[in-house]
């Protein structure tokens, strides 16, 4: 594993705007490699925006991004990988050629991806479910097949646009713990995207709290306990409890 | 097991009813004819059954037509319909002409169309292709159109290539309803190859249906029509039995 510590991201003076409304307000983040960043903010204040620029799926207004030290569309394309908050999985495959995508998007023969998600589906708790078409999993095997397909990519940054807003609250708490486990496993460098606080504090090492549009950062918390081995424990935690108060008051204050 | 009874009971009925009008007269004394020329089911059949080898001859003069005029549709209609999903310029300058294809009176244009390529297939093929061009490139167009574009994100930060969005993830999505236009394609398809034998043609059951009439053969037309129409029938179910093999996530 390459234990890369300069700046995996970096987004300086970022301004966007659709039309005449602008959304996105000089704004700044910066991440570090295996640095899991969490993005909170009102709904409609341009957390998605931001993940589609960073990904380099659009063009930024004005300001920089840089991902891995390339800042065209291009090149930040080359470094992200996204998940999408519905899954789209595509119907007419199989988990295993979903979860593969990227593999055979490089040119890699069926059997040889399938071998290499293969691994990755035991590693996962996806074993058995390889043959099964998307139809057939539940919302919480679905975003795990999602999120595989997106660690596949091999990506130095993942963008998560709020991967288990779909879920139900059990599905969705059981869903973190096991995101947790993948990154604490298989360390990358993410920006997550969500309106859940606790989600943000629990899953990620820091918090940027997003004002209402145009978004800047109001406030950046760091999360005591990220990815916890028992997510129970963690989130009930008083210095926890403390940070995700902090967030709250953070994002009232931004909403006004 | 409903879905096939419910129609083969109406249809038996159709035919009992029929059989009894004919039997009775009712038909020919209505419309002051001789009975020979109101055939009975049982009368077509057996026309059906004598004329075989002749039905067989020219349904396969007609059905070639039809095959090869709706295999140029489809190769004609998915291209044209991808070239449109890809440049919108195009599609916006070509779509009403597309439109437009489909408002030519085939029957106006089949004898032109005879006058061009002569009396052999070259022109039967063309009249069904045009006939089933519409349908097939307007619903594969639509297919292309109703992919998701979060999808194409998806797979454009997956290092998908322009081709390989195209063939993972927008073909697929199109093909449910390329399938509905090949579907409407074999139905009409028929009728353009009967009307482009009427056109001049020395075979074909619509050239059949046609020299008929000089000899008042209706029993015989009767079992044209039939054989015409089991055979539209036989393309449906085709298309139908090879969507359910290719789509198979529905």
């Amino acid at each position: 594993m390459r234990q890369d510590t300069r700046v995996k991201l970096e987004i300086t003076g970022l301004t966007h705007s659709y039309g005449d409304v602008r959304t996105l307000d000089s704004l700044a983040l910066a991440g570090e490699a295996h640095e899991v960043i969490g993005l909170v903010g009102p709904s409609g204040c341009g957390k998605s925006t931001l993940l589609e620029l960073i990904c380099g799926l659009q063009e930024p207004t004005g300001g920089t991004i840089s991902v891995e030290g390339g800042s065209t569309s291009e090149e930040r394309l080359r470094s992200c990988a996204f998940m999408p908050q519905r899954d789209l999985l595509l119907p007419w495959y199989s988990a295993i050629d979903n979860a593969a995508l990227a593999l055979r998007n490089r040119g890699m023969k069926r059997t040889e991806a399938r071998a290499a998600a293969a691994e990755l589906f035991s590693r996962f708790g996806l074993s058995g479910f390889e043959r099964s078409r998307p139809s057939e999993l539940s919302g919480g095997m679905r975003q795990r097949v999602a999120f595989l397909r997106t660690l596949i990519a091999g990506k130095p940054v993942l963008a998560l646009d709020e991967p288990f807003a779909s879920l139900d609250a059990i599905t969705r708490a059981e869903m973190q713990a096991w995101l947790a486990a993948a990154l604490r496993t298989d360390p990358r460098t993410a920006v997550l995207v969500t309106h859940d606080v606790e989600e943000a504090l629990y899953l990620c090492d820091r918090v940027a709290v997003m004002s209402a549009r145009p978004a800047r950062i109001v406030a950046e918390l760091s999360a005591p306990h990220p990815r916890a081995e028992d997510r129970d424990t963690a989130v009930t935690d008083p210095e926890f409890v403390a940070a995700r108060e902090a967030a709250l008051h953070a994002l009232r204050e931004g909403s006004r | 097991m409903r879905r096939w009874l419910l129609p083969a009971v109406l249809i038996a009925l159709l035919l009992g009813l029929w059989q009894l009008a004919c039997s009775l007269g009712v038909i020919a004394d209505a419309l002051d004819l001789e009975s020979y020329l109101v055939p009975s089911p049982t009368e077509i059949a057996g026309s059906i059954w004598e004329n075989r080898g002749l039905l067989a001859e020219n349904a396969w003069v007609t059905l070639r037509e039809i095959l090869l005029g709706v295999a140029a549709a489809i190769v004609v209609g998915v291209g044209f319909a991808v070239l449109m999903h890809r440049w919108r310029v195009l599609r916006d300058a070509a779509y009403p002409l597309v439109v437009a294809s489909q408002t030519i009176p085939i029957v106006v244009i089949s004898p032109i169309l005879v006058v061009w390529f002569g009396y052999g297939i070259a022109p039967k093929v063309v009249i069904v292709a045009l006939i089933c061009f519409f349908p097939i490139t307007v619903n594969a167009l639509d297919g292309l159109r109703s992919v998701d574009p979060e999808a194409v994100k998806m797979m454009r930060t997956l290092g998908a290539s322009r081709w390989q969005q195209f063939r993972r993830v927008e073909a697929p999505a199109a093909l449910p309803s390329l399938f509905t236009g090949v579907k409407i394609a074999v139905v009409v398809a028929p009728i353009g190859a009967v009307f482009a034998e009427w056109s001049g043609s020395s075979s074909g059951l619509g050239h059949l249906i046609q020299s008929d009439t000089a000899y008042y053969l209706v029993d015989r037309q009767f079992a044209s029509v039939a054989v015409l129409s089991a055979l539209a029938l036989a393309l449906i179910g085709l298309t139908a039995l090879a969507e359910r093999r290719v789509v198979t996530w529905r």
